[in-house]
């Protein structure tokens, strides 16, 4: 195994990045450069596939190969390009609006079929970017620019929904949890088939100073403070559970991914001569 | 191997000339009447080693076939309609990254699911437009199940050539029309590759364009490493705003296309010699034209027929060259006339340019040109 720094996957040339102060976003890069450099991935095996959003715009700061594509269809872009070549590593990097609402049912689907496609949400609770808007995780009643007098909407568990929708590795922390983060990332990373990893991140900007989080320091209290592992989680009453953020590795399946089903069926039918060629 | 006649149907034919071509990628997700290209692609690239993906939805198929085409695999994806018009985002991505794919769109009568699932030539305008911004398209429209098969491995051929999604429209009569075809034999009709960088890894920029208008392409995974964005961007990859390069670079999408439409454009001329009458039409209203002007000029009167095999770009320049000689002109088409608005641009208000328009999900029969012949001959 090559051995790299995490620098050795930042590309200079597009530092300092556009995030606000405060943001979440750069701690997940951080994690994502050294899970890369702890795996000892070479940057020409991997693509990193990204949507819209300002966690979208991650690609440009790194030196891997990247395919920056239209909202919502990361997984989608993902997906032809770890079907067509199973080698490579293939890792989409989305926001909740990316991820989660306009690109939802990919979403479902890539976990559903289990396409060795690595998932990094950045839940930042609403559209950053664009100024702030309702997503479909903006908890209930919460202030957005878009529900001036609360959400009227109920959010989503991004982490159940691809668990039960057949993920093989499912995984949650937060932009506070950097070294659970570090290894989530990691094992996700180096995981078969689908992989999941939803960061609770702070958005400053819009969500934290319409909700009166005190921004980031507040932010980033919150989430500390909010965040338990599953033993902790588990002792609390069932009423109270609304109020906390279940942390950890969530699910860990080893089934058959979508390449591996698909040269299944080939060997079957042809037998082993006939691998992936031409 | 030898060349083989073999009995077969449209859409059967676009799946063999895909492969024909080195398809070996296909998403898609299924809608009548294109079904048969999914059906037989699936058997098909699982024999030859190739993938077959059935997607959530054609938003999805799009981008799975740009994706893989960006990992190396030759890439197609089939639709109808109401597909198209899903498609129409990720397509506009894959013209704004220059990444070579085949839409297959099967026409079928809309609006929306419309006349579920009868013939119409009702999607010109759609993929010539469809998308926002600016940006060229090659869209070509097979009038025989031999042309489903010639022209499916030339819209390869021109994707792969040009660096841009190529768009293959048959109607849904010629997609669903059985009848012989000649299968060429391996090597028989042209294959273009796509041009490949080959230099230094560093000085690799994946879009500067070369004297042919085009830059090389890499595969994600060589030893090439890339960026590619649905914004715009200037040679490296990597958005760009400045105006200048933007002024450039959406340019460049359609000149890359418009200055080379001598290798694009392909029409084929039926009784054009002492013409006072051209019809002009494409796809399966060819046929019945074909025929309609054979019995005009067996009636006396001379007429001829310009079949437009390229349906984008628009094949102004053949149109001009055959206009100048007669008196008036028919554009038989099965929607409310949107070829023929094309035709009028080229020749000038001077021409009288008769619309024969069809919406009704059905087929254009010999008997109704000729009657128009007659009428405005
Ligand atoms: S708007 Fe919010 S999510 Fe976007 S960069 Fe600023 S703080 Fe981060």
């Amino acid at each position: 195994m090559a051995v790299y720094s995490a620098e050795h996957y930042l590309n200079r040339k597009r530092l300092p990045h556009l995030w606000c102060a405060g943001c979440g976003s750069g701690i997940v890069l951080g994690s994502l450069t050294r899970a890369m450099a702890a795996l000892g991935l070479d940057r020409e095996k991997v693509v990193t596939v990204t949507g819209i959003g300002c966690w979208g715009k991650a690609d440009d700061y790194l030196n891997t190969n990247a395919f920056h594509g239209t909202h919502g269809r990361a997984l989608s872009f993902a997906t032809g390009i770890k079907a067509a070549n199973p080698e490579l590593t293939v890792i989409a990097l989305m926001g909740d609006g990316d991820g989660a609402t306009i690109g939802g049912n990919h979403l479902i689907h890539s976990a559903r079929r289990n396409i060795g496609v690595t998932a990094i949400v950045v839940n930042n609770m609403n559209y950053g970017m664009t100024g702030g808007q309702y997503s479909a995780t903006t908890p209930h009643g919460c202030i957005t620019s878009t529900s001036k007098y609360g959400n009227p909407e109920r959010e989503m568990d991004l982490c159940a929904l691809v668990a039960v929708a057949g993920a093989n590795y499912v995984g949650r922390s937060t932009a506070y949890h950097v070294t659970q983060l570090d290894s989530l990332i990691k094992n996700a990373i180096s995981h078969k088939g689908f992989s999941f990893v939803e960061v609770i991140s702070p958005c400053p900007t819009h969500f934290g100073r319409r909700n009166k989080f005190g921004v980031s320091v507040g932010m980033m209290k919150c989430l500390k403070e909010r965040g338990l592992n599953k033993a902790k989680f588990g002792m609390l009453a069932e009423e109270e559970k609304d109020k906390y953020i279940l942390l950890g590795k969530l699910v860990d399946r080893d089934e058959p991914d979508f390449n591996e089903q698909y040269e299944t069926i080939r060997t079957r039918v042809f037998g082993s001569e006939q691998g992936l060629k031409g | 191997m030898e060349r083989k006649m073999v009995f077969m149907q449209g859409n059967e034919a676009v799946a063999e000339g895909a492969i024909y071509a080195g398809a070996r990628f296909y998403a898609g997700y299924p809608i009548t009447p294109s079904s048969e290209i999914a059906e037989i692609c699936s058997q098909r690239l699982l024999e030859v080693g190739g993938i077959y993906m059935q997607m959530e939805d054609e938003l999805a198929s799009m981008a799975a076939i740009t994706g893989a085409s960006l990992a190396g695999k030759k890439s197609l994806t089939a639709t109808s309609g109401p597909g198209f018009s899903l498609m129409q985002e990720n397509l506009g991505m894959a013209q704004a990254a220059e990444v070579p794919c085949v839409v297959v769109d099967v026409q079928r009568s809309g609006p929306s699911t419309g006349l579920a699932t009868k013939p119409a030539q009702a999607d010109i305008m759609q993929a010539r437009w469809g998308r926002h911004g600016d940006q060229a398209i090659i869209a070509l429209a097979p009038a025989t199940v031999q042309e489903c098969f010639e022209l499916t491995v030339k819209a390869f051929s021109l994707s792969e050539r040009f660096r841009t999604p190529v768009v293959l429209m048959p109607d849904e009569i010629i997609g669903h029309l059985r009848e012989s075809v000649l299968l060429p034999a391996p090597g028989e009709l042209e294959v273009v590759e796509r041009k490949r960088y080959t230099g230094d890894p560093k000085a690799y920029l994946p879009f500067k364009p070369e004297d042919d208008d085009i830059a090389p392409m890499a595969d994600y995974g060589s030893r090439y490493v890339f960026h590619i964005t649905s914004s715009m961007h200037g040679y490296e990859g990597y958005s760009q705003n400045d105006p200048d390069n933007a002024a450039w670079k959406i340019g460049h999408l359609s000149d890359k296309i418009y200055n080379s439409l001598d290798e694009i454009i392909e029409t084929r001329e039926f009784f054009t010699e002492e013409m006072e009458l051209l019809v002009i039409t494409s796809g399966s209203t060819v046929r019945a034209a074909h025929e309609a002007v054979r019995q005009a000029r067996s009636g006396g009167m001379k007429a001829g027929l310009l079949q437009l095999i390229t349906l984008w770009p628009f094949a102004d320049s053949k149109i001009s060259e055959l206009a100048a000689g007669v008196k008036s002109i028919l554009v038989p088409e099965m929607n409310l006339g949107q070829m023929v608005h094309e035709v009028r641009r080229i020749v000038g208000a001077e021409m009288p340019v008769h619309s024969l328009a069809k919406s009704s999900g059905q087929g254009i029969e010999p008997q109704e040109i000729l009657t128009k012949i007659r009428e405005v001959y």
